[in-house]
């Protein structure tokens, strides 16, 4: 499969890399010689996989995940590692150990996270797809940040194997692309059963994107345009549903009434799952540097973790170790996994009047660098996204127009395992506007 | 609220360790958090019991895998073929 080799020396102003392969092979297949970044959460074999952690500094992993064994039978030259926020955990690039990623729009501004190398590796014209991961928003937000389209599949359709885990319950790979019809022929690519990943489902993706959505109907929740968000983004919002009607839908007003605890159950969860698999990174089987073998363990372990995990990622693990310690646990996971259901009962109850929710991807434009300094205020910022994590459903985003010269995402979230329909909707709006 | 003191604690139960310098801002950081939390409060509804899912294994049987050397490559510190760790007792 594999034999030939192109080059791939990008100049990367924006820093949307931690690891280019300037003379990647590439075989034959749907993808040949096409440059794919890959976020740097997915292992790929003999390539540095770090998480932006420098507790994975220097790690090589000694297999692929299974997407990117489907990348390379597909064809695909895989072009370099792309940044992120540390183990995934943030929403602005900022926390990555190695130096945030700037957006291409505006190098002032963050390319939103966690998936931000990734997005603004295809907004500066380096690639034309990547792969991101998406925990609580982390594939759309950078997606609307950066003006690209993202699109976190249904839970289950793609393969975790070798993805390094955060949060396994709420975390799926999925593609990102210029246009929806990148996102559509990754999608094909990684998709699929794969009997390694015990939440693997065998849905394989074969769909070509089609712009025709007469009659199609379209629920509108008034969470998703109430306070918090900025009103010109709800305006642009707005006026691109509109448009999707001029083309033949129908709205539907709806309300999602567990959205009022619905991102702290997702904080619950997403640190309780941390505190358990972020466990392993001890300096010992890999990463480092190697523990003082002649102290405690304990006192070993806290050394290499203290000075290997940034802030946020040590406050996410002491989070969801405080969640689930006994006296918390009912108080916290306990509510946040009836919060959970609620959620996903929410969604039950519109899908089965409407066919696909639209709204805004995030609440906002880009923020500047170092804007979202508290973390509790770039927790808020998520608050449209973690809902389709929650439920495990599948939600894209697709630029629709820009506020203050900053892109705009329009989401669009579907039924569980109705992603072809996401990327249709997507695709329909997006050739009405070309 | 938690205190300075706990939050010291539980540092120490995650393993993560904390610097002197960094624990007001943390504690300060974690109580807003945890104040946020409590929206969790408004949560009516009981966990589902059972939603019919029964675990997934897949049968024992010994497959190609990693070498000894290609797993101990990553490890920064080994010796005669095995992972050299601190003491546990």
């Amino acid at each position: 499969m594999a034999g030939h080799t192109l080059t791939f020396e990008p100049a990367d102003p924006y820093h949307a890399f931690l690891t280019t392969c300037s003379r990647p092979e590439h075989g034959h297949g749907p993808l040949a010689g096409v440059p794919i970044a890959v976020k740097d959460n997915i292992s790929t074999k003999g390539i540095e996989t770090t998480c932006a952690s420098k507790i994975l500094k220097g790690y090589i992993p000694p297999y692929d995940a299974h997407v990117v064994t489907l990348l390379r039978k597909a064809g695909a030259a895989i072009a370099g590692k792309t940044n992120m926020d540390e183990f995934g955990m943030g929403t602005t690039t900022e926390n990555s150990a190695f130096g945030p990623t700037l957006n291409p729009c505006d190098t002032g501004r963050v390319p939103g996270g966690s998936s931000g190398g990734s997005a603004a590796a295809i907004a500066g014209g380096m690639v034309r797809m990547a792969l991101g991961t998406d925990t609580g928003g982390s594939i759309r937000c950078p997606a609307a940040f950066c003006g690209i389209a993202g699109l976190k599949p249904t839970y289950g359709r793609v393969s975790r194997y070798g993805l390094i885990a955060y949060a396994n319950s709420l975390e799926q790979i999925g593609s990102m692309g210029k246009t929806v019809s990148d996102v559509a022929t990754l999608m094909g690519v990684i998709a699929g059963h794969d009997r390694r990943d015990s939440t693997s489902v065998d849905r394989p993706f074969a769909h070509t994107p089609k712009g025709e959505i007469k009659g199609l109907r379209i629920g509108i929740p008034e969470e998703y345009f109430g306070p918090g968000v900025d009103p010109e983004v709800a305006t642009v919002v707005r006026k691109a549903i509109d448009r999707l009607v001029e083309l033949g839908a129908v709205t539907v007003p709806c309300s999602i009434p567990s959205m009022q605890y619905a991102l702290a159950a997702y904080y619950v969860t997403c640190t309780s799952e941390a505190s358990s698999n972020l466990a392993r990174f001890d300096g010992v089987r890999y990463g480092g540097p190697a523990p003082d073998t002649k102290k405690s363990w304990h006192e070993a372990y806290q050394d290499v973790r203290r000075e290997g995990f940034g802030p946020e990622v040590r406050r996410r693990i002491m989070l969801g170790t405080f969640a689930l310690s006994s006296g918390y646990y009912g108080k916290y996971y306990a509510k946040a996994q009836v919060a959970r259901q609620n959620v996903k009962a929410d969604f039950a109850h519109i899908f089965a009047g409407v066919d696909v929710i639209a709204g805004p991807t995030m609440p906002s434009i880009a923020f500047r660098l170092g804007e979202k300094s508290d973390p509790l205020s770039m927790y808020l910022a998520d608050i449209l996204t973690v809902p389709a994590n929650l439920a495990g459903i599948p939600a894209i985003s697709v630029p629709c127009g820009k506020v203050r010269g900053m892109p705009v995402g329009l989401q669009i979230m579907g039924k569980h395992f109705e992603d072809e329909r996401v990327i249709d909707v997507a695709y329909t709006y997006e050739q009405a506007v070309i | 609220m938690v205190t300075e003191h706990e939050v010291k604690h539980i540092a120490e139960l995650a393993d993560v360790g904390i610097h002197k310098e960094e624990l007001e801002t943390f504690t300060h950081q974690f109580n807003a958090i945890l104040e946020y939390f409590d929206t969790l409060d408004l949560v009516r509804g009981v966990p589902a019991a059972e939603d019919g899912l029964v675990n997934i294994l897949r049968e024992d049987e010994i497959e190609p895998s990693l070498t000894q050397e290609e797993v101990l490559r990553n490890a920064p510190a080994r010796e005669d073929g095995f992972i050299k760790a601190p003491r546990v007792m």
